[in-house]
């Protein structure tokens, strides 16, 4: 019951995109389809439900103190986090191209992109931070997927009628998609009230 | 003579010419990472609900964007192409433990403020982006104008949202250090309202969405004067 409430808090409530503003670079880049953005929230989704599991064995095992090498590492967090997810998305990228080439042709360049999407990164660090368990990991990158995904292919469907309505010349494009985003998540904020948790006891 | 001679030898290859001038002022107007090349979002907004972390936040990543830009030049030749996405993460992320580290030496309060996001300049795509884009195919003085540059039209930006943000929202300036300015006296309670100047805090400019109608509209209003940027598809 505890991870579906994580699963559904980083999901909804503390959404990568609206609330933290994490991905944000390629959730605007690459938000001028709809089917472009649901190909890279797949892989987001993906990516961040393996390396997170991944990097929490390495904090866990290997740079803090009670690790099995029994010496504080954790300055080195930052370094073999990015390097996980650097190769990760290697590995992931040659895995899906030789056993599911439909996939890798429905993903395309979005896979190495991933490396820099700063949501993937910022999720490990979230873990680190919010002293998650192993479980609660898993569920918090999926979560965490989940609403990047919701996010983007969101504002892509939202930008795709925009184009035909008439707005000031400056403000096309670029500008509008900062503006909406920032009402998405004013709208996303009305999930705040919900506490899972609390919701849970209720029953 | 030899007056001269350093005169010639200046015009071949001048150390701050109107190349070097141009690597420095266009990332703050024309080619600006934030409203123009759109890199460097993520980190940026969260940050800016205050102008004193937002001034922290922007001189890491000015000191991350040039040093980077500065060693990835120094070394571009020695970087085999299949693996200089990681040789690049491995230089920035360097960096970056360096600023997480001094900031949490020098100024805990605003390290806990800022929390993960200064671990997030790793990702900030203008630093990869300006590597990329520049510093491997570019001598290591102009890289490292270039690393100055983009970091300067960055904290901009960065400066600029928080300023309107903290003002509007909280009625403060530079809340948290030693410059802290307020709407009124010293004595009232600056995060509920500011009572007896008949300011009333804007709640909403505190939220995280402001820092999007925020940026949105420096776009608007940077696009309507400057007319080569606007979106013509």
């Amino acid at each position: 019951m505890d991870y579906v409430n994580i699963f559904l808090k980083s999901a909804f409530i503390e959404n990568m995109v609206l609330a933290y503003f994490l991905g944000m670079c390629s959730y605007l880049a690459v938000s001028k389809s709809v089917k472009t953005a649901f190909g890279l929230g797949l892989a987001v989704i993906f990516v961040l439900g393996i390396t997170m599991p991944i990097n929490w064995v390495i904090n866990h095992y290997l740079l803090s103190e009670n690790g099995l090498l029994h010496i504080d590492l954790t300055f080195l967090r930052l370094i073999l986090f990015i390097a996980v997810i650097a190769s990760m998305v290697q590995l992931v990228e040659m895995v899906v191209e030789k056993f599911s080439p439909a996939l890798y042709a429905a993903l395309g360049i979005f896979l190495p992109l991933i490396t820099v999407n700063c949501a993937i990164l910022g999720g490990s660090l979230f873990m680190v931070s919010r002293e998650y368990t192993f479980g609660e990991s898993v569920a918090f990158g999926l979560g965490g997927g989940f609403g990047w995904f919701l996010a983007i292919v969101a504002i892509a469907a939202i930008r795709e009628r925009i184009r035909y309505s008439n707005i000031p010349a400056p403000l096309r494009g670029l500008g509008i998609a900062f503006i909406l985003t920032g009402l998405m998540g004013i709208a996303f904020m009305s999930l705040m009230g919900i506490d899972p948790a609390a919701l849970a006891a209720a029953k | 003579m030899a007056e001269t001679n350093v005169a010639q030898v200046e015009k071949k290859e001048p150390l701050f010419g109107k190349k070097e001038r141009k690597l420095l002022v266009d990332p703050l107007n024309d080619n600006n990472p934030i409203t123009v090349q759109v890199l460097g979002i993520c980190s940026a907004l969260a940050v800016t609900s205050l102008v004193y972390p937002s001034l922290v936040m922007a001189i890491s990543v000015i000191f991350v964007t040039a040093f980077s830009s500065l060693f990835t030049s120094l070394l571009r030749h020695y970087i085999p192409k299949s693996v200089r996405m990681i040789a690049q993460l491995i230089i920035i992320a360097s960096l970056v433990t360096v600023v997480e580290l001094s900031l949490k030496a020098l100024n805990y309060p605003v390290y806990k403020q800022l929390s993960v996001y200064i671990g997030l300049i790793i990702t900030n795509c203008i630093v990869m982006g300006r590597l990329e884009a520049f510093a491997m195919a570019n001598k290591p003085w102009r890289s490292f104008l270039d690393g100055i540059g983009n970091g300067l039209g960055y904290g901009a930006i960065l400066l600029i949202v928080g300023f309107m943000r903290e003002l509007f929202g909280k009625g403060t300036l530079f809340a948290g250090s030693p410059l802290e300015w307020k709407i009124v006296g010293p004595s009232a309670d600056y995060l509920i309202n500011t009572a007896g100047t008949g300011y009333m805090n804007n709640n909403l400019m505190v939220l995280p969405a402001a820092a999007m109608f925020v940026i949105g509209v420096i776009i608007w209003i940077q696009r309507t004067y400057n007319k080569k940027l606007i979106d013509v598809s």
